[in-house]
């Protein structure tokens, strides 16, 4: 068979009337790529001819497929429930095998599963419901498990992977300084931009460091260092550990002894509870230069006056309670990033599905954190 | 259609694979005839999947052509490839079936992609191909909602839904026990003899390949290539080479590289 030669020219069908018989003579090759014309022709020659009985005679034939075969057998079918006798003849012995790998039985089985249907609303809001409810109960499990794997590790030090703790310091940290460096930096001159625009109105440029400062240190910066995280290295825990369950990496671990959730999870929590509050103050850093250079460049300020302004601006108590939030974002950020990673049952689409999952809802987790630290806070003060 | 004498399909000439300063395949050469069953053979580590992936153009070779139909893979531009694709079918190790489609969605893939057929006919050809590996009905279950045996069958499935004209096996019966592995054998030599489909098997499983092998081909780690070529029963009976026998025979060879010393 030449592979090359366009498919609709590799097939001739030609016809002798015979009697009251109709004999269709095949030849060439028929095959998937042809089927719907070579099909709808000998059709169309039923159609026409109005016969009583006809012969498929196949000795001209080159190349059959299992799908040509099926094709023809089906127009066989469709004839014999027209009261017309078709019957297939001078088949070689490779189309007879052909024909026979194909089942009566396999096509008219019906599927042993119903497909797909649509619910209807009320099992949608019932499904949805319990599907909330077990959330909620397997983030209170995970929410134990890791406490009481967190008490274990504080009695048993030596437990703690030192080795993979720095590794998830490097690639929650190190790596992630170029971009929240650069995103602070934007945000720092916008804000700054932003506020002299304002300002500028009341003649109160001066008060456009002591904004910056106060808006990176004590919300903005924990804030945007959480989200960055939670996008860089939540969603990377979640995959890598749904990865694992799928393939029954954690099974090997439980079978051999290990608490997966303290082999896993430990090392990433603590990894970013020291991580994400150097990064806070490396964003907050970068955040206050990024206002210094609209500061200079655009308010007619020194760069002295700047720092000197920001300086007052902030006190101690907020660096602390900045880095204070900043620690308890990174728990939640490695903790749900873990959890939704163990929630993984099989497949690609899970991984995905539970790795989205993960930074939603980190980020959700963390704002709704953030206003309750704001309302302490302001009351410790 | 269990014969030897016919032309070739696939010409591997002088092909050499390496990986940095490591050498896979050195300079292999062989022929797949048409029709025939061709069981590749060897010890863990020799290089048959690499051979495997080498034939169904996953890895480019360093030196040397792999010709299909006369057209060298190794060289095709990728419309060509294109059309090459369309005439073979590979079954992965792992089935590598898509976890997110139902079975009839893996099968029919690949025809809604490559031909203009309605979604009548397309159902059809599926529930077809299913009848031929014995999963008829099966067609809304998920892969997860499979065994082993029946996810290789599902997989042989699609493999064959656009009626290849070569089809490859890395490991047809790894993982899977025994009888479901003679299931699998037997349905490799039915669809071979009803439609003719030349087949390429990487294997270790010495029964399996005495009762479907037409013709093996042997490679070894050291030589890093082919060491012994025939029909299974030349390569049993008649061989001279010791590591031929030692693996037809099921024994570590006597000169056993494996240092055991430290037993006594």
């Amino acid at each position: 068979m030449d592979v090359k030669q366009d498919w609709q020219k590799r097939y001739k069908i030609s016809c002798k009337r015979q009697d009251s018989k109709l004999i269709i003579y095949l030849t060439g090759d028929l095959g998937l790529k042809n089927l719907t014309s070579f099909a709808a022709e000998i059709r169309n020659l039923f159609r026409e001819r109005k016969v009583s009985a006809a012969d498929i005679d196949f000795s001209g034939i080159s190349y059959i497929d299992s799908a040509a075969a099926l094709a023809i057998l089906q127009i066989q079918k469709n004839a014999a429930s027209e009261n017309v006798d078709c019957s297939l003849i001078n088949l070689s012995d490779e189309t007879k095998g052909i024909f026979s790998v194909i089942y009566e039985k396999a096509l008219t089985q019906l599927p042993f599963k119903a497909s797909h249907t649509r619910t209807g609303l009320v099992t949608q809001v019932g499904e949805a419901s319990i599907s909330i409810m077990r959330d909620v109960l397997n983030f209170i499990t995970f929410t134990g498990e890791l406490l009481f794997a967190i008490a274990y590790t504080v009695l048993h030090p030596r437990s703690l992977r030192i080795r993979d703790v720095l590794f998830y310091m490097k690639r929650a940290g190190v790596d992630g300084l170029p971009i929240v460096g650069l995103i602070s930096v934007l945000i720092g001159l916008i804000l700054a931009f932003m506020s002299y625009l304002q300002l500028r109105t009341l003649g109160a440029n001066i008060y456009v460091p002591s904004l910056v400062c106060f808006a990176m240190v004590k919300e903005l910066g924990p804030i945007m260092t959480a989200i960055l995280v939670a996008g860089r290295s939540g969603s990377a825990f979640a995959a890598e550990i749904g990865t694992m369950v799928v393939n029954e990496e954690v099974d090997a671990l439980n079978t051999m002894g290990f608490n997966a959730v303290r082999f896993l999870t430990i090392p990433k929590v603590i990894a970013a509870v020291i991580v994400v509050p150097v990064l806070t103050l490396y964003a907050d850093f970068f955040g206050i230069i990024g206002g210094l250079i609209v500061g200079v460049t655009g308010l007619d300020l020194t760069a002295n006056t700047y720092i000197i302004q920001s300086l007052k601006t902030i006190q101690v108590f907020d660096v602390v309670t900045s880095l204070i939030k900043a620690a308890f974002f990174a728990v939640l950020i490695a903790g749900v990033g873990c959890q939704k990673g163990f929630q993984v049952r099989s497949g690609a689409q899970d991984v995905g599905k539970y790795t989205t999952s993960a930074v939603v809802s980190a980020i959700f987790l963390i704002v709704v954190a953030d206003s309750i630290f704001a309302i302490m806070f302001y009351y410790m003060r | 259609m269990r014969s030897t004498q016919n032309e070739p399909i696939i010409v591997v000439e002088k092909a050499t694979v390496r990986f940095g300063s490591n050498t896979v395949l050195q300079d292999v050469s062989f022929q797949v005839r048409k029709g025939e069953i061709l069981v590749i053979v060897g010890e863990s580590g020799c290089g048959k999947t690499t051979l495997l992936k080498v034939m169904i153009g996953l890895q480019k070779t360093t030196s040397g052509r792999v010709l299909f139909g006369g057209m060298d893979i190794m060289a095709a531009e990728e419309r060509e490839l294109n059309d090459f694709r369309q005439n073979i079918g590979v079954l992965f190790q792992s089935s590598a079936l898509f976890s997110s489609m139902t079975i009839r969605e893996n099968i029919a893939l690949p025809l809604t992609e490559y031909t203009n057929l309605d979604a009548a006919t397309i159902d059809l050809i599926v529930k077809m191909k299913l009848g031929m590996v014995n999963l008829a009905g099966y067609e809304n279950h998920n892969p997860s909602e499979l065994s082993g045996g029946m996810k290789k069958r599902a997989g042989i499935a699609r493999a064959m839904a656009l009626d290849p004209l070569v089809l490859f096996f890395d490991e047809l019966s790894a993982g899977l026990d025994p009888i479901t592995a003679v299931e699998l054998d037997d349905l490799i030599i039915k669809t071979n003899e009803a439609l003719g489909t030349t087949m390429v098997v990487v294997s270790h499983e010495l029964q399996s390949i005495c009762k479907i092998a037409d013709r093996v081909i042997m490679l070894d780690k050291k030589s890093k290539g082919i060491i012994a070529e025939g029909t299974p029963e030349d390569l049993r009976e008649k061989s001279t080479d010791p590591r031929v026998k030692s693996f037809f025979l099921r024994q570590a060879p006597e000169n056993s590289n494996q240092d055991r010393s430290y037993v006594r």
